[in-house]
């Protein structure tokens, strides 16, 4: 994958298959490190389970026996020198976390985080999602469960609100990105 | 700056609107995006953007875009399909955005399938 967000879309493609009713998604950049935070509420999975995940022959899916994603993020994280780590439970939902070193040469760029957002959030407006960026220069941030309240019915996936968050998140990273 | 604020004036006009639209579901068209792994990895986001943004421009308030998971040809994605009613499922194969625009303007609107983009002429 060319950019970080597409890491971070497909791990919450996880989440939403994992049934989750809510998806947080907490980016952190401190001192060079990049941290990036997946959480849901969804199904988890068993501790022997677990154990397999990060090997790429092991998956649930039916129509291909590779699972991809997951094995893709640890080696993207770990390729810059950071570490990658999962935890999850039955019933408990799953953590996803990974660290970045943006100064590595290896280093992925963040990419179009407002596009991944806004087709997680397209492709499963049911969800609520919660995005958080900071950084020492700002922050963007994005509540589905706010957007809601305001639009009082009228569906997130409808293509105005689509593009107010799309929008809104690229504003709100501009304002901080070099 | 954006704000929430924006999102009321989105929720009047959209409640506005709404009595003009008629619900005519026999006519609806799928747009389905496949969005597994393989498929982000090979330029699926920006294509699902390409037809989202059509979509809205056009006010094709009939066209459902969806997504979906892996549709089991790996190599091919970006794979988007379109079910129009009456016609048989057509696959599209190795989208761009730019090729997702056409398909909305020639099949989409048109009812043309766009024959080269297909995964017939592919394979
Ligand atoms: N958030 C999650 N909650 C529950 N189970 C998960 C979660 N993330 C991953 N899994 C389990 O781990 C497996 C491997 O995930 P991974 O993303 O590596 O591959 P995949 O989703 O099966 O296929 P691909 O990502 O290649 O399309 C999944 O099939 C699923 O069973
Ligand atoms: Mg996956």
């Amino acid at each position: 994958m060319k950019e970080l967000s597409l890491h971070i879309l497909d791990i919450a493609m996880n989440s939403v298959k994992a049934g989750a009713s809510l998806i947080e998604i907490t980016l952190t950049e401190a001192g060079g490190v990049l941290t990036v935070t997946v959480r849901d509420d969804g199904a988890g999975m068993t501790p022997e389970f677990l154990a397999t995940v990060t090997d790429p022959f092991t998956t649930t899916r039916t129509t291909r026996k590779v699972g991809l994603g997951i094995p893709l993020l640890k080696l993207a994280a770990e390729q810059t020198g950071g570490t990658f780590a999962i935890e999850s439970a039955p019933g408990a939902g799953t953590t996803v976390t990974t660290a970045f070193h943006t100064g590595h040469m290896d280093n992925p760029p963040l990419g179009d985080i407002a596009g991944s957002v806004m087709s997680l959030i397209q492709g499963s407006p049911d969800i609520d999602v919660v995005y958080t960026h900071s950084a020492p220069a700002g922050e963007a941030s994005l509540d589905t469960r706010v957007l809601r309240e305001a639009l009082g019915g009228i569906p997130l996936e409808s293509p105005d609100v689509l593009l107010w968050i799309q929008q809104t998140i690229e504003e709100e990273e501009r304002s901080f990105q070099p | 700056m954006k704000s929430i604020e924006d999102l009321k004036k989105i929720r009047e006009e959209t409640l506005k609107n709404i009595n003009l639209r008629k619900e005519d579901n026999d006519h609806a068209v799928r747009v389905v995006v496949g969005m597994a792994t393989c498929g982000i990895a090979a330029g699926a986001r920006p294509v699902l953007a390409a037809c989202l943004e059509e979509v809205r421009v056009r006010n094709l308030a009939d066209v459902a875009v969806t997504q979906t998971g892996c549709i089991g040809v790996c190599r091919l994605e970006p794979i988007v399909e379109v079910f129009t009613p009456g016609q048989e499922k057509v696959t599209y194969v190795k989208m761009t955005p730019e090729k997702a625009r056409r398909v909305i303007a020639e099949h989409v609107v048109n009812r043309q399938v766009v024959s080269e983009y297909t995964i017939g002429a592919a394979e």
